[in-house]
């Protein structure tokens, strides 16, 4: 056993454990942090076969962005999440029974191909040529181009709704009126006094 | 080296992990969400060892559009739920009936 197959055992075994921890940890809190050591696992089996691009992405994204985004509102709700788990033993036998089912039809169309056995994964970046993130940049950004840029609007769109629908107008409170400043008139602001000499106002 | 089927393995169980989460945490929004989050992350294995084993680079192209989305949906629904909490004071699915009828 080489070490590439080594460490492909143990970063497929963390990650399916981590997976496990997701659903099955009692504190929500535990279950994100197990969510962020599955993307970390994962990130450990794209390098092992090449994807070094999509690794770092999948830590820089999903670990820095999206978990911790999952954290901030796991922390922020004040849910009595005990009470969320009540029923879980009712429907563990339904749930592991849809699992086995889903693996073993998974398992059966994966090992009834066959053929593929014999030639592994081809690492891309052992022969010298571009790297896997020059590979990619070489086809993102001309043949999938519009892709690329309908991705960013889809993340543009996706961040205007989430501030929209967690926008909140708070009413009560002393803001700035930026109409109501530029739009004063001199008359308003202005008062021309004619002082009389040793009186003052 | 690794054969094509150890990736697909895992991502099948990845996959059926998550599926067996949304089955259990059906009252937990937040876990569904986070169960779907590794459906995705299990089909990114997919295409990813997909794409190296055939050595064409574009699988990795599609698993680069379903991290963006995955992103985007992850925003989207946890404002959906601060939303919602805000509204209900819980997050108990069971009890979303607002729009019934």
């Amino acid at each position: 056993m080489g070490f590439a197959q080594f460490a492909f055992t143990v970063f497929a075994v963390a990650t399916v454990i981590w997976g496990l921890g997701v659903i099955f940890a009692r504190n929500p809190v535990h279950s994100v942090l197990c969510l962020i050591m599955a993307f970390i696992s994962t990130a450990g089996l794209f390098v092992l076969i090449g994807a070094e691009y999509l690794a770092f992405l999948l830590v820089v994204v999903y670990v820095g962005a999206v978990a911790v985004l999952f954290l901030f509102v796991v922390m922020m709700l004040d849910v009595d999440f005990a009470e969320l788990r009540a029923g879980y033993a009712k429907y563990l036998p339904i749930g592991i029974v849809v699992a086995v089912a889903l693996i073993v039809e998974i398992g059966f169309i994966v090992l009834s191909w066959g053929g593929s056995a014999e030639d592994g994964i081809a690492r891309a970046a052992s022969d010298g040529g571009p790297n896997n993130a020059e590979q990619l940049g070489m086809v993102l950004y001309t043949e999938y181009v519009h892709f690329f840029q309908i991705a960013g609007l889809v993340l543009l769109v996706a961040m205007i709704g989430a501030i929209l629908l967690t926008f909140r107008e708070r009413r009560g409170i002393k803001t700035q009126d930026v109409g109501a400043q530029v739009g004063r008139k001199r008359e308003e602001g202005v008062e021309v006094v004619s002082v009389p000499t040793g009186k003052g106002i | 080296m690794i054969a094509l089927e150890h990736y697909l393995l895992v991502g099948g169980m990845l996959f059926a992990i998550g599926v067996a989460g949304i089955f259990l945490n059906r009252k937990n929004v937040i876990i569904i969400l986070m169960s779907i989050e590794l459906m995705l992350l299990a089909v990114n294995i997919n295409f990813v060892a997909f794409s190296m084993y055939l050595d064409d680079i574009r699988g990795q192209v599609f698993a680069f559009m379903i991290l963006t989305v995955a992103a985007a949906e992850a925003a989207i629904g946890l404002a959906i739920l601060v939303a919602f909490f805000r509204k209900r004071g819980d997050i108990s699915v069971e009890t979303a009936n607002t729009m019934k009828n």
